[in-house]
């Protein structure tokens, strides 16, 4: 199954799938229905990060230092956690200023220098330029031990091929094509490449299924498990001494750190992740789920790294064959033809999605970035004048796409087997890591300056160049070693590899000490020499504040010139086409709330701004802002102004948190004021009950009083029986009127709180006996059995004594008013129960129904019917009762069935300290 | 970063935690020639840290609030 002619076919048919898919998700796109507009496929896209370097390489490194190849992904870990804080910025600034590549991101916050722009192409370039021959190389070299099946024969060993019979032209030919067709489709300023996103998306898919795959087989299907493998791995002592890589005195854990930091800066600094990461973003939102979906990649890719290179040392420990081909080659070795192939296929996922979106990010920067600037400056070329320059512009876009492939092809070429292709992996790395302290800086600190970006960047660059791409060519043996060993003109202070003396580290340990140590220190240093200009200072602020900002203060605060409006779109118009300058300027009409006619011919500050950031999502910032200031009537802002305008904003800010505050703090004391108003009326509704029912309550006995004496008096001839009965009557009907007055004053006072209250130690048994006694004489009259059970002791409890007697009485009198008279029995009872006492009043009398027992604690209310009884009592005697055992911080409720009699009770609590009775007792 | 992204300083808090995981001295301490399950301590230890670092990641961003 791993003949040529299969081989082949499988790869041109994957090729060929990954058009389909980057077709189908343009056609897409172009319909508004955008495939890629998922976290799941961002986060996909984002694995772009593992490369064929992973894919091969980290076995490759396992298999001589153990978990060193760990970092690598570890370290994005972990910068990932920070891209909450670091990464929502770079986003919400790019979108906010149509960013196109890093180099683009860079310029613009330093004050849209093109030299800056042109400094960061050049350096990603050179950087990235071999890392892409390692691609390149990588599908050559696998694809020519595949069709030397069933040989294991390693590329080094096969000698020279003939150019035109390289894999590698082809594969570089058509990934030339791919990114042709779908990284310069046409232009637009949001610079979004949508099918090629998917295509990535997908290439993450099977790379991660192909490694896990294989894997899979060497860990179960070779051996029998992890166990088993690790066992036999640990029985050879060159193997086990993997197990354990850190040795404290050669440094290896400072590698391990330094390795770690470099990965941090790579996962951001890349071109092709900052393409992905930013410029391919099409939602905020979906950074969140990337933030740990992303890492669960690399960990899910890294898992079987470790088996699969000790399987292979295991197996070939004969030597001969290449650690970074393992993965292949053990189910080569063990005729595994199908794997073999899918490896085959996951390999070339990962090199070509690399390639794929490095030349798109390398292409653009090259185009916006470098030729663009030099061309558009160049007046006898008169640029600024042609009238349609979106031809070109795609024209120099492909240009460099297929200079960088060739470009990488060359070097893959040339270098072939030698050192400075294999190692390049890490020295890209440490080039991209170079870009950090002006980016990072950048969004965090107003003062750095132009001059100090270009100083840190260079001296960075220069010292990278020195300790780690010439040392490389040195071992490639395109340099004299010796530059190496003694240093240039034997200066040994110079030599590369321990500069200024500096040994003991690995390479690059040693380089990036020293970059950085350049980089930053020179960016930190020149940038404090002077203070930055007005254009820095506007772009600065534009950067870091991008959260804080308030939109009122936008942007075109800052921009002072005017140009006529049809100057501006056909500016618009000559880069991305006559229709989409029509319909940027009816959205930006739309916008304004105007409509388009009324935008007037002289285009204002605000209008001269959009154009210009529309222009930079096609062109970059250093070129648009060229393109620009040809057809505005410029009038600089001085340095002061803008400083002024920033003051002022930084006000407003201030202003608007202040109101914000102030706003919030009168919001919440609105909702007070509406619920105490509230509450008020509610308050003030139950008083007009309560007088309409007192008054009422009143009337009633002074109308009978009122009718008895007018009889009285009327008939003064009647007869002294029905006299006297008369009198008796309004005697008690007064009575009762004075009864109610007491109790409704009674009332007040304890709704008011102003109630007296004597709280002192009582021992209820006392309290008990001396009502029943003061009660006794009216039960006789009534001929109801009243009968007394106490226990020998209860705990004091704090109360008023004449309050508590009060509810008492009540509490007797109502059971003695509903006894009838001879049969009628009440039972008085004192017990305590869970740390309160509690007094029970039992009668026999004719009960309450249960709709009744919760009505009868409200003011005014009487059981029976209100029509047809006479009015036994006031109707507020078990309201006060209750008032009275809630205040004093009881319970007082009744259980009754008609006809059964009824049971009040109430408790009283005993505070802790006071109890007689030990609480178990209660349990 | 305001003082009310609570998000964002769980994540920083999170980075610094992991910086401490993957590094000397703790390394050391797994640096020894064991097993654990028939896996070698060390990793172990990485893929379980490394593991448990992305859970939390993941907590912190999926916790609604």
């Amino acid at each position: 199954m791993l003949q040529g002619w299969v081989v082949v076919l499988a790869s041109f048919a994957y090729i060929g799938l990954l058009f389909a898919i980057a077709y189908y998700a343009d056609r897409r796109a172009d319909a508004g229905r955008s495939l890629i507009d998922s976290p799941y496929v961002y986060s996909l896209s984002l694995a772009v990060y593992a490369t064929a370097w992973t894919f091969y390489g980290s076995v490759g490194r396992a298999a001589e230092n153990g978990v060193g190849f760990l970092p690598i992904y570890i370290g994005p870990t972990l910068m990932i956690a920070l891209w909450w804080v670091v990464m929502r910025k770079i986003l919400r600034i790019s979108k906010q200023n149509r960013i196109t590549s890093l180099a683009d991101f860079i310029s613009s916050r330093y004050g849209k220098s093109a030299l800056l722009a042109g400094v960061v192409t050049v350096i990603a370039v050179i950087g990235i330029v071999p890392y892409i021959s390692l691609q390149l190389k990588a599908i050559s070299n696998t694809f020519s031990v595949v069709l030397r099946y069933p040989d294991i024969v390693m590329p080094a060993n096969v000698g020279e091929v003939p150019v035109l019979q390289d894999t590698a032209l082809f594969v570089a030919l058509f990934l030339a094509a791919f990114t042709i067709l779908f990284g310069t489709r046409h232009l637009d300023t949001s610079e979004h490449h949508e099918g090629m996103v998917a295509a990535i998306a997908f290439e993450s898919l099977v790379k991660l299924v192909a490694f896990i795959a294989v894997g899979a087989w060497v860990t179960w299907g070779i051996y029998h498990g992890f166990g088993d493998l690790f066992a036999r791995a640990a029985a050879q002592p060159k193997i086990a001494a993997l197990l354990t890589p850190f040795d404290a005195v050669s440094g290896s854990y400072s590698s391990w750190v330094w390795l770690t930091i470099l990965s941090m800066l790579a996962i951001m600094f890349l071109p092709r992740q900052f393409q992905v990461t930013v410029i391919e973003n099409k939602n905020e939102q979906h950074l969140n789920k990337a933030i740990w979906l992303f890492p669960l990649y690399m960990l899910a890719i890294n898992v079987f790294v470790l088996p699969i290179a000790f399987g292979g040392l295991l197996h070939f420990s004969g030597g001969g064959v290449d650690a970074d081909s393992f993965v292949l080659t053990l189910p080569m070795v063990e005729r595994r033809e199908l794997l073999a192939l899918v490896v085959f296929i996951g390999g070339l996922s990962a090199a070509t999605g690399m390639v794929i979106v490095e030349t798109i990010a390398l292409s653009t920067m090259v185009c916006n970035d470098l030729v663009m600037p030099v061309l558009l400056r160049m007046r006898a070329l008169r640029l600024t004048e042609r009238p349609d320059l979106s031809g070109l512009l795609l024209g120099i876009r492909r240009g460099a796409i297929v200079a960088v492939l060739l470009l990488g092809f060359l070097y893959f070429r040339l270098a072939g087997e030698a050192y400075a292709l294999v190692a390049i992996g890490l020295i890209s790395f440490a080039a991209v890591a170079q870009f950090a302290p002006a980016a990072l800086g950048g969004i965090f600190w107003k003062g750095g300056t132009r001059l100090g970006a270009l100083a840190g960047l260079g001296a960075g660059f220069a010292v990278w160049f020195y300790t780690l791409l010439l040392p490389a060519f040195a071992r490639s043996g395109w340099l004299p070693i010796g530059f190496l060993e003694a240093g240039p003109w034997g200066i040994e202070l110079l030599r590369p590899l321990a500069l200024f003396g500096l040994g003991g580290l690995d390479q690059i340990t040693h380089a990036m000490i020293w970059s950085m140590a350049a980089n930053i220190g020179a960016y930190v240093g020149v940038s404090l020499m002077r203070a930055p200009g007005a254009e820095e200072l506007r772009q600065a602020s534009m950067f870091v504040d991008v959260f804080t900002r308030p939109a009122l203060v936008g942007a075109a605060g800052f921009w002072r010139g005017t140009a006529p409006a049809a100057d501006l779109h056909n500016l618009l118009a000559r880069f991305v086409g006559a229709t989409a300058a029509h319909e940027a300027f009816e959205e930006y009409a739309r916008r304004r709330g105007v409509a388009r006619a009324a935008l007037g011919p002289e285009g204002d500050a605000d209008l001269v701004y959009f154009v210009e950031t529309e222009l930079a999502g096609v062109i970059g910032a250093a070129s648009a802002h060229i393109m620009v200031a040809s057809v505005v009537k410029e009038e600089a802002l001085t340095l002061d102004e803008v400083r002024a305008i920033l003051d002022e904003a930084s006000q407003v800010v201030v202003y608007s948190r202040q109101l914000e505050r102030k706003s919030r703090e009168l919001e919440a004391a609105t909702a007070e004021l509406r619920t105490a108003n509230e509450r008020l009326q509610e308050l003030d509704r139950l008083k007009d009950d309560f007088i309409s029912t007192v008054t009422h309550e009143l009337r009633t006995p002074l109308t009978s009083i009122r009718a008895f004496s007018e009889i009285l008096r009327d008939d003064p001839k009647l007869a002294l029986p029905q006299r006297t009965k008369f009198l008796d009557i309004i005697a008690k009907e007064t009575e009762r009127l004075t009864r109610l007055i007491n109790q409704v004053l009674d009332l007040a006072k304890l709704e008011s709180g102003t109630a007296d209250w004597h709280a002192t130690s009582v021992d209820m048994r006392e309290i008990v006996a001396e009502t029943v006694t003061a009660m006794s004489e009216v039960f006789r009259e009534r001929s109801v059995r009243l009968e007394l059970r106490m226990p020998g002791v209860v705990s004091p409890v704090q109360a008023d004594p004449d309050r508590v007697k009060q509810v008492l009485l009540n509490l007797l009198s109502n059971a003695a008013k509903f006894c009838e008279p001879g049969r009628g029995r009440v039972e008085v009872s004192l017990d305590e129960e869970d740390g309160a006492v509690r007094v029970r009043v039992q009668d026999n009398g004719p009960g309450i129904g249960a709709a009744d027992q919760k009505i009868i604690f409200e003011k005014f209310r009487q059981v029976g019917d209100a029509l047809t009884d006479k009015p036994q009592g006031t109707g507020l005697g078990l309201h006060i009762c209750r008032q009275i055992v809630e205040r004093l911080g009881g319970r007082l409720w009744v259980e009754s069935r008609v006809g059964a009699g009824a049971c009040f009770s109430f408790t009283l609590p005993v505070p802790p300290a006071r109890r007689v009775l030990p609480a178990a007792r209660a349990a | 970063m305001s003082e009310y992204d609570v998000r964002g300083q769980r994540l920083v808090a999170l980075c610094l935690l992991g910086l401490l995981l993957f590094n000397y001295p703790l390394l050391a301490v797994f640096n020894v020639p064991r097993m654990l399950f028939g896996i070698p301590v060390l990793y172990v230890y990485f893929f379980v840290a490394w593991g448990a670092l992305i859970g939390l990641m993941a907590l912190v961003i999926e916790r609604r609030g």
